[in-house]
């Protein structure tokens, strides 16, 4: 068989398989909305899973350490410790907040300004605002740098909000896990879905395969208009469920921006990288080819011409 | 070409269909396989072409025996045998063109080459410029002679109908049986199993009777009993 004649006949089961997709377009499309709804739940997952992690990146790169210093530290002591702080590599910045300053915040944003006003002394010490570098916002290089400034004398309390960030990286783990496992549930649910279909029009088109199988089609012939019925299935629905996914990252996005914009990040929600789609697509048509062979396998054997 | 050599055939439920069987039909042969309904005679087409396999003994069809030929070699069997069927066998929603080009296309036959012995082939059986009407838009006699182009397009060296004038009238009978005569003129091997007597006389060719699944009338051909070890 030359290379020419069969190219020439993988088109024309591509076009046939076409064909019977187009002439019953409703029973198809309700197929390939089953097939793509359930590409788009792992995908949408993923996508959340990504957006997260990526979101909770840029928080943990601005989780600060708060280190207080003692009543007594001088102005000038303070301003010396925030400039040894910043020799630190795992250091980003250090901004000293003086009590006057710290005082001052706090009465214009606590709604206690009156009864601050009545103090006699400031009680607030100096305060050193410690924002680690983005490659040091683990939990256990945060627990480091709290180790650091705890061992200084003029320290009296270094708060570090990791725990939550720890929390939320775990939670992170268990999505995606979670990722992975409806991925592979929802996988066999598209290869039984496929399997299905295919069985359906084997068992409708029985009298046509007997005839072709009696002319002398081998299994190979028989078998490739539903390989190729399988692949478009496939490929429509990862198709669909890529285009879902963008309507959801469409509708969500401006609402995303706001919700950042209120906690002062400028992140904006993204949607499948173009590498991320592709695989989505190719999972799409090996899925459609997997469900179309097998269930061709099995049915297609059972089919036999009779006289 | 086709060889029979003490074949038994027993269906699944027990109803023996063929019981020590021998014959040798030559190449380039026209032989009639008679007999009543029941007696065997499709069962001996189904053996033939591989649609059944015997219970006992061996059938040699084109050289090879179709006991020991393995699963994936019946195909390219399948396409040295043109097939015709009572009842057609014609894909209702294809037109004609398409079914008679179906055996060209599962041999993967190039489309110029296929375009011109489908055209060959509708010319031979008188249905040239039918190609785009559809089975059922034809009367009885034009879907049989459908059936025979598409049996023959592929040039196959053995042809085999299964009572094709079953549902003729005896004018379209003797045309379609005229047609099988011409095919073996050009050194097609060809058997017709009809329960059609008369017919069968007006031709005068080799005729096998089969009657209760054995062979009761065979004049020609005594079986060299040598190929049973083959």
């Amino acid at each position: 068989m030359s290379l020419g004649v069969s190219a020439g006949r993988h088109l024309q089961a591509l076009v046939g398989s076409l064909g019977r997709l187009a002439r019953s377009p409703l029973a198809s499309f309700m197929t390939v909305l089953v097939i793509a709804l359930a590409l788009a739940l792992p995908a949408a997952l993923k996508v959340f899973v990504t957006n997260a992690q990526a979101a909770t990146g840029n928080f943990a790169s601005a989780v600060d350490v708060s280190v207080f210093l003692k009543t007594d530290v001088p102005l000038a002591k303070a301003q010396q410790l925030a400039r040894a702080a910043q020799q630190r590599a795992d250091v980003a910045e250090v901004t000293l907040i003086p009590a006057d300053k710290g005082l001052e915040d706090f009465k214009s944003y606590s709604g206690f300004g009156a009864a601050l006003a009545a103090l006699k002394e400031n009680p607030l010490p100096h305060v050193l605002h410690v924002r680690p570098r983005a490659a040091a916002s683990s939990a256990a290089s945060l627990e480091a740098l709290r180790g650091y400034f705890a061992a200084w004398p003029e320290v009296d309390l270094v708060q570090v909000d990791s725990e939550w960030v720890m929390r939320f990286n775990a939670i992170l783990e268990v999505l995606r896990r979670l990722l992975l496992i409806a991925a592979a549930l929802l996988g066999v649910g598209v290869l039984a879905v496929i399997g299905n279909t295919i069985r359906l029009e084997i068992q409708a088109r029985r009298a046509e395969i007997e005839v072709i199988k009696l002319v002398g089609g081998s299994n190979a012939y028989v078998r490739r208009p539903f390989l190729y019925t399988g692949v478009l299935y496939g490929l429509c629905g990862a198709l669909i469920a890529w285009g879902i996914i963008a309507l959801i990252v469409t509708v969500l996005g401006d609402s995303v921006a706001t919700l950042a914009r209120l906690y002062g990040s400028r992140y904006v929600l993204t949607g499948l990288a173009p590498e991320e789609g592709g695989a989505l697509v190719a999972a799409g048509v090996v899925l459609g080819w997997l469900g179309a062979w097998i269930s061709a396998a099995r049915h297609l054997a059972r089919i036999e011409p009779r006289a | 070409m086709i060889l029979f050599d003490k074949v038994s055939k027993r269906y699944g439920n027990g109803r023996e269909a063929l019981n020590n069987v021998s014959f040798n039909i030559h190449n380039g042969e026209m032989v009639f396989l008679t007999g009543r309904s029941g007696a065997g005679k499709s069962t001996v087409l189904k053996l033939i072409a591989l649609l059944e396999r015997p219970t006992r003994g061996a059938v040699l069809v084109n050289g090879r025996n179709t006991q020991t030929l393995k699963a994936r070699h019946i195909a390219a069997f399948r396409r040295r045998i043109g097939v015709v069927f009572q009842d057609h066998k014609l894909l209702a929603d294809r037109p004609v063109y398409d079914n008679v080009a179906l055996p060209l296309a599962v041999a993967a036959t190039p489309l110029k080459e296929i375009d011109k012995r489908v055209r060959a082939a509708l010319d031979q059986v008188g249905l040239l410029g039918k190609e785009r009407s559809l089975p059922l838009e034809l009367s009885v006699g034009e879907q049989q002679r459908v059936g025979i182009a598409r049996a023959v397009v592929s040039k196959p060296p053995l042809l085999i109908a299964d009572e094709p004038t079953g549902n003729l009238d005896p004018d379209l009978s003797l045309e379609v049986m005229r047609l099988f005569r011409r095919f073996q003129d050009v050194g097609v091997t060809v058997v017709v199993a009809t329960h059609d007597l008369h017919l069968v006389r007006e031709f005068g060719e080799r005729v096998i009777t089969l009657e209760n699944g054995q062979v009761h009338g065979d004049p020609v051909d005594p079986l060299p009993s040598v190929v049973a070890s083959r």
